[in-house]
């Protein structure tokens, strides 16, 4: 008899034999059909569980997060209803090597944002010398002119990013996004990690998973180093716009495991440029604000005169530097699209480096030739509006009818400096429990969580997002996504 | 411990004892019913409208409906979303305020109050109160004791577990003296009882004391035999009945001076002040002076002294006035203006 080799579905466990790929990169297999080294310890235990065993699993993860309100709020919503973020229990596993340039590009990425946001709010070289084009930082919806020559605690202005990666369709790891405002989600993090011990801890053991644990402690470091000069023992609060925001629930957790007071605006008040906190006692100082509010809501005396979120006085007292904020005001910028399409001219400038993480190909529809190139070829690109997040204000080309693509196409000529296009990129898919067809190919992206202090620190792993409807790329919570775990391995299988 | 987070704690404790007190009174009331055999519209309605009075919102009632029935009642204290008081309206604002201080109160106890909401929400709690409603009011009395529990066995004794225990005695004297009230009406305006209670009246009687779960209690002092003077003496006045109006107002009181740290016997703020002279009342009255002035009296001044130690707390330790930027900004120009030449007033001639 012939010795062959098995074909490679046969090694496969009973829930994956009819797995398909459909031609798309796929973190798990291969195209040859075979698993990739770093998901093969995962997948002989994973295997062993019946899909009986797995259902009651998944239903106790359900139920946990719904008791503990692991819940996000919807907008819009006048039921007030609170849902859970769908959580895929079949984790992402991303391998050292791989982790390793990632972090390498995280690292070079939010320091060359930092020393931009400085030098644009500081001399402006980068623009004087024409490397960007002043107009694009100036005409920047999150610009803050206010913020010009003011000096920020050890020149740091991003101290928490949430970087949003993906995986095109050879598996190259591309930057989508800075999020170098108030970027959410850690909490799930920490939460799914919690939850995939628990479910499955046979898996665990021996698994070689990176701990995601100390993300808070390394945050409070952050937050400490930030604070005023010549305060031994800072006061560190989260301020919160309360309990109706969709991210309330990670803002508790996170105020929880620092230890820290979270307060709402009306909780603060200013006096002498100095920050207090209403307390049963009496006036207490406070020094550091981890504030998740936006630029526009913090100080209703210098922004939104309309804001009731925010605290009056307290862009004073930050200017004569007597409490610090994590993000600093301003970083907004950074987060413009069209800035975006500047950063691996922006780390090049400051750090004399190509980038190691890459952009998506970007085009300007400000620029004459890319205008013309868009409007052109709406029904290939992927057209975001430069100031919006959470997927709104965006254009799925490919997806969408004549009338949607007709419509972008009026506002991108009315406004080119508020859009850019970018090719559909064919995100990486990662098998995913799919209810009425076991386990299928999903999209997904990353986030992980870069925090900028005394050193840079990113926890290994981050934010997995999961598009759970079939086909779709759009993996945002408000929109149809779920979330997976995130495994860093120690080592590369 | 900020202002907003000890009103939230205080607010939580409220609702939470609030929900249980009403779950106690909706069940022993309809379990009493049974002893009655056929009633008509109108002693129905003498039956529950009291029953309506001492939540205080019987007008909201009277809108709503038409008549007070064990069904419409119970529809009302428990279920509807438009009573404020209600019990899932209670367990929904306890759950609202424990939200606001996810951070303070602890895993095990914010699991429970989010269990007992969801609970509540769900077509579950309908249909079990539609089966059993005996076994409906036991789950939620359950879940308020376990709540109670949990923050005993969980909550660091810091200032806002004294704001919880606050909360938690102020909701738990007013309830009592209101279910207390419930049957003044067989009462004289004034003056003790006199002669034996009928079957009836006795029964009444009785359904006040399981109300407030004193019925074991009771019997261990006086006997089985109800008197109404002793029932009105024992929820009042005892020393050692942990709902009595007394024993909660002498723990508020204990709780009110562990927050400042003020020796008893002192007071630093009105709500000390109040709370002491309160309790001095309680402890130094016998079960005739509260006849004298009649039960109904008495319980209302008593319920106006409640208020106003919770109104106190409020101004002591949550309301804080204080000049907001703008205003301390234009009092400083006001004050320099006066210094300008053209405002200095001109000396007299």
């Amino acid at each position: 008899m012939a010795s062959s080799r098995p074909s490679p579905a046969a090694a496969l466990p009973e829930a994956f034999r009819q797995y398909a790929t459909d031609g798309f990169f796929d973190e798990m297999m291969a195209p040859d059909g075979t698993v990739r080294p770093h998901y093969r310890h995962f997948l002989k235990h994973f295997g062993a569980v019946s899909p009986a065993d797995f259902e009651a699993k998944r239903r106790a993860v359900d139920l946990a997060f719904l008791r503990q309100g692991v819940t996000f709020n919807v907008y819009g919503d006048s039921q007030g209803a609170e849902r859970i973020f769908p959580f895929d229990l079949v984790p992402r596993i991303i391998p050292a090597n791989e982790w390793e340039k990632l972090e390498a590009g995280l690292v070079q990425r939010i320091t060359a944002l930092n020393l931009f946001l400085h030098d644009i709010y500081h001399e402006q070289h980068i623009l004087n010398d024409g490397t960007i084009p002043p107009h694009y930082v100036m005409s920047a919806k999150h610009f803050r002119r206010e913020f010009v020559n003011v000096k920020v605690p050890g020149d740091i202005y991003i101290h928490i990013c949430g970087t949003d990666i993906i995986r095109d369709d050879k598996g190259n790891y591309l930057v989508l996004e800075d999020n170098a405002r108030c970027p959410s989600g850690v909490s799930y993090v920490l939460e799914n990690r919690r939850a995939l011990k628990r479910t499955f801890p046979e898996i665990f053991e021996a698994g070689g998973v990176r701990p995601v644990e100390n993300y808070a402690a390394e945050l409070l470091k952050v937050l400490n180093f930030s604070a005023p000069a010549g305060v031994a023992e800072p006061t560190v609060v989260l301020l919160t716009p309360g309990a109706y925001n969709s991210a309330y629930f990670e803002h508790t957790y996170l105020a929880r495991q620092m230890g820290i007071e979270i307060v709402e605006g009306r909780d603060l008040l200013v006096r002498d440029q100095h920050v207090y906190m209403r307390t049963t006692k009496g006036l207490q100082p406070v020094h550091v604000i981890y504030r998740r509010i936006d630029d526009d809501f913090l100080d209703p005396t210098v922004f939104r005169k309309d804001s009731a979120l925010g605290v009056p006085g307290l862009v004073n007292a930050y200017r004569a530097g007597n409490v610090s904020l994590a993000n600093s005001i301003g970083t907004g910028v950074a987060d413009d699209k069209v800035m975006y399409y500047f950063v691996p001219r922006i780390i090049k400038y400051y750090l004399d480096q190509e980038p190691l993480l890459p952009n998506v190909e970007t085009y300007l529809a400000s620029e004459e030739k890319d205008l013309q190139f868009m409007v052109e070829n709406l029904d290939k690109l992927v057209v975001k509006a430069a100031n919006e997040a959470g997927g709104y204000g965006m254009l799925m080309g490919p997806h969408a009818t004549q009338a949607e693509r007709d419509d972008f196409r009026k506002r991108i000529l009315a406004d080119p400096r508020n859009y850019i296009g970018q090719p559909m990129i064919s995100l990486s898919r990662h098998p995913t429990h799919c209810d009425g067809e076991g386990f299928g190919g999903r999209h997904i992206d990353l986030r992980p969580f870069i925090l900028y202090g005394e050193k840079t620190t990113i926890i290994p792993g981050g934010l997995t997002r999961v598009a759970l409807r079939k086909g779709s790329l759009v993996v945002n919570s408000s929109q149809g996504g779920g979330s997976k775990e995130t495994w860093v391995l120690y080592g590369n299988h | 411990m900020l202002s907003r987070v000890a009103n939230s704690l205080y607010w939580m404790s409220r609702y939470i004892e609030r929900a249980e007190n009403i779950a106690r009174l909706v069940d022993v009331n309809l379990q009493l019913l049974l002893d009655f055999r056929s009633l008509d519209d109108h002693a129905l309605d003498a039956h529950w409208i009291p029953i309506v009075q001492s939540s205080g919102d019987e007008e909201l009632f009277r809108k709503l409906h038409p008549r007070a029935t064990g069904l419409t009642v119970t529809e009302f204290l428990v279920f509807a979303a438009d009573n404020p008081n209600s019990i899932v309206s209670s367990i929904g604002q306890a759950r609202e305020n424990a939200r606001m201080v996810r951070d303070q109160v602890t895993a095990e106890l914010w699991e429970e109050l989010n269990r007992l909401y969801l609970f509540l929400n769900s077509p579950r709690a309908r249909a079990l109160w539609r089966e059993n409603p005996s076994d409906f009011f036991l789950t939620i009395r359950n879940g308020s004791l376990l709540l109670q529990g949990l923050t005993d066995a969980t909550v660091v004794r810091n200032e806002g577990w004294f704001f919880i225990q606050c909360g938690r005695y102020l909701e738990r004297a007013d309830k009592t003296s209101r279910i207390l009230d419930v049957r003044h009406a067989s009462l004289p305006a004034r003056g003790a009882p006199t002669g034996t209670p009928s079957q009836a009246d006795a029964l009444g009687w009785a359904a006040v004391l399981r109300s407030c779960s004193a019925w074991d209690a009771y019997k261990a002092l006086h006997g089985a035999e109800v008197q109404p003077a002793m029932v009105a003496e024992f929820l009042l006045l005892s020393d050692e009945f942990p709902r009595s109006v007394r024993f909660c107002v002498r723990h508020l009181n204990d709780a009110l001076r562990c927050i400042s740290g003020v020796a008893a016997g002192r007071f630093s703020n009105d709500a000390e002040k109040l709370a002491g002279r309160l309790l001095a009342e309680f402890q130094f009255s016998t079960a005739d002076d509260i006849f004298d002035i009649g039960l109904h009296t008495y319980i209302d001044v008593a319920q106006a002294k409640l208020n106003a130690i919770g109104d106190a707390l409020f101004q002591a330790y949550i309301f804080q006035p204080f000049q907001t930027p703008e205003e301390h900004e234009l009092r400083q120009q006001e004050e320099q203006q006066q210094q300008s030449p053209s405002s200095v007033p001109s000396p007299r001639a």
